[in-house]
């Protein structure tokens, strides 16, 4: 709102009456928004205080151990922990070529704008699917349809330790790929949204001094948003840390640690779904300090996305 | 600088025609064919999914499937009529928390505030609260109402899932309203102030009208995200094998049947979890593409 509009309205003189609902409008406007900051501080201190037991008793040790024994009280998180990191990093490595592909190949002038929109539309409802649907999908189809290649992967290259389990069904691979689907709409849509601003006087630009449209695209389009890009690849980075449902009904739900991709592991995210419900005692608050350090992680990267696109934001 | 170039006409002059056969065009186009692949493995997934939640779940949809409850492990038959009604409540009572709240929130951070530290503080942390876990709204929730039991009696409550469903659904609408309300251009303001509006009435019957429609489209998007979210919900509804018993007893939701029968070993357990997919998908891709209509409907 401009100052204008602000010295308009003390043009008038106002009954007291007005001025009361104009205050007490003001004020519950102010104290609505602050609901936000209210949540989020009270996230903070309900997780962090719920964990305080746990932390003080295992401290450190916490993150790079992984006994969970609720029979004996000795909980450790570090497969949940690398579990969440392997996941997500691995299904980024894939979802980013494919989701930064398809954005070029939407906003660039490749096939005609209908069908453009159309795969657009398709993208932004792949997002909308309930991620328990893709975990239904993913145990019924999508794992018994890969399974011949990931035995095939583990007698290629079972030498390796990454495939050195032969593959039972649920596990970290599938549960990748899951993944990958559920955030390949995040990065495909902020992607295209940053491309779609680079002026076209650049794009012109770049077509006039003769280069090839990949010429183009690599080093003026790109680089010209490369802020949405990294924003949005750090956001579906947040989001595939966090994801939990399909994730959940895919991975196997296993604490032994295991560098092997083809077995069942665990994502901290999993394990606070599989475990919460039934939980009591030092378990409760073992898992809230695993919810704590999720929180971290999924902040951390959240606000690093934020400065990101801030900082890089488009200088032209 | 002279600029001299190996392709000339017969002429002497420039040859500037396009040339399929140079290697960087060849390279161009193998890398726009990549890119087309890439896409059409981005849609697949969609494809897939649809595919198959239509061709399971589109035959078992009868008149029972919505009117009976599912049947213990082990029996046939049954349908999932408590779990459409929960899933029904559940947001309701999520969209009753958020969306006030919500809009109040962009009300203030749009007509309110003129770019203070504060507002800009609110703003960051909408951004930051869009990038919780949806399982730490569960977890915050179970942390505060399920286990002090001190504001709803029984522990687990329909109540308490869509109290941890608001959460996930503010941050959209706070940024939907606000955005919205940006739209609306100042002279409308301007107007209203001038013919002696109270900032009140400018509010309430100029600007929050004429942002109505893109109010109302990110609404809906947030009611579809929160009817599909299962994880805040399983250990704050929890689930109920029974129809609904007020807002202060566990509650059944397709979300969480889905996930609690698609691990079960029995058949038809699955099969209803399948059921259960297609009514979820197709109410929640009726909402996607009611908003999407709203959209266009105000763009005209």
């Amino acid at each position: 709102m401009s100052t204008d509009t602000g010295k308009l309205y003390l043009l008038r003189h106002r009954p007291p009456s007005e001025k009361l609902v104009d205050v007490a409008f003001k004020n519950l406007a102010v104290i609505l928004a602050s609901m936000v900051a209210f949540i989020l501080l009270a996230i903070f201190v309900v997780v962090f205080f719920g964990g305080l037991e746990s932390m003080g008793r295992y401290g450190w040790k916490f993150l790079v151990t992984s006994d969970w024994n609720p029979v004996d009280d000795e909980y450790g998180a570090g497969a949940a922990i690398y579990g969440t990191l392997v996941t997500s990093l691995l299904s980024l490595i894939i979802a980013v070529p494919l989701g930064v592909g398809t954005a070029i190949f939407i906003t660039e002038n490749i096939i005609p704008r209908k069908i453009r929109n159309v795969i657009g539309l398709m993208v932004e409802l792949l997002a909308a699917i309930p991620s328990v649907v893709l975990g239904l999908w993913a145990i019924f189809v999508m794992e018994p349809f890969i399974r011949p290649a990931l035995e095939l992967l583990h007698t290629l290259l079972g030498w390796l330790p990454f495939f050195s389990t032969p593959p039972l069904g649920p596990g970290t691979l599938p549960a990748v790929l899951i993944l990958v689907v559920m955030i390949l709409p995040i990065i495909t849509a902020i992607s295209r949204d940053s491309l779609n601003q680079v002026p076209p006087s650049l794009r012109q630009a770049a077509y006039g001094v003769g280069t090839t449209r990949w010429g183009a695209i690599m080093n003026v389009l790109l680089p010209a948003a490369i802020s949405g890009v990294v924003g949005g690849v750090m956001l579906a980075l947040g989001r595939a840390m966090g994801e939990t449902m399909a994730v959940t009904m895919i991975i196997g739900n296993s604490n032994n640690f295991s560098l092997s991709l083809l077995a069942p592991g665990n994502t901290i995210a999993s394990m606070l779904a599989n475990q919460f419900g039934e939980a009591d005692g030092s378990q409760v608050s073992s898992l809230m300090y695993a919810a704590f350090v999720l929180i971290i992680m999924t902040l951390a990267v959240n606000i690093f996305a934020q400065w990101m696109v801030k900082r890089l934001s488009l200088k032209y | 600088m002279t600029f001299t170039s190996s392709a000339r006409t017969a002429d002497g002059r420039p040859d500037l025609a396009y040339k399929p056969n140079l290697s960087r065009n060849i390279g161009s186009r193998i890398l726009t064919i990549i890119a087309g692949l890439f896409s059409g493995i981005a849609v697949l997934p969609l494809l897939l999914v649809l595919g198959y939640v239509l061709l399971k779940g589109a035959s078992k949809i009868s008149y029972t499937l919505f009117t009976e409850l599912p049947p213990p492990p082990g029996l046939e038959g049954g349908g999932i009529g408590n779990a459409v009604i929960g899933t029904i409540v559940v947001t309701i009572i999520a969209g009753l928390v958020a969306i006030p709240v919500g809009v109040g929130g962009g009300i203030f951070l749009a007509e309110y505030s003129s770019g203070g530290s504060f507002a800009q503080f609110i703003r960051f942390g909408t951004n930051v609260l869009s990038g919780v876990p949806s399982i730490i709204a569960g977890v915050f929730i179970y942390g505060t109402i399920v286990t002090s039991r001190i504001v709803f009696g029984n522990a687990y409550s329909a109540l308490a899932g869509g109290v941890a469903l608001s959460i996930l659904m503010l941050p959209t609408v706070i940024k939907t309203t606000d955005e919205g309300l940006k739209l609306v251009p100042d002279d409308l303001r301007r107007a209203s102030l001038g013919v002696g509006a109270s900032r009140f009435v400018t509010i309430t019957r100029i600007t929050l009208p004429t942002a109505f429609t893109p109010i109302a489209t990110g609404v809906v998007l947030a009611i579809a995200r929160a009817a599909g979210e299962t994880a805040p919900l399983i250990f704050t509804a929890l689930f109920s094998p029974f129809w609904a018993d007020g807002v202060f007893n566990p509650i059944a939701t397709l979300s969480v049947l889905i996930y609690n029968f698609a691990i079960m070993p029995y058949e038809t357990q699955n099969e209803l979890a399948s059921a259960a997919s297609f009514v979820l998908v197709a109410m929640i891709l009726i909402l996607n593409l009611f908003s999407r209509w709203l959209a266009q409907f105000a763009s005209k």
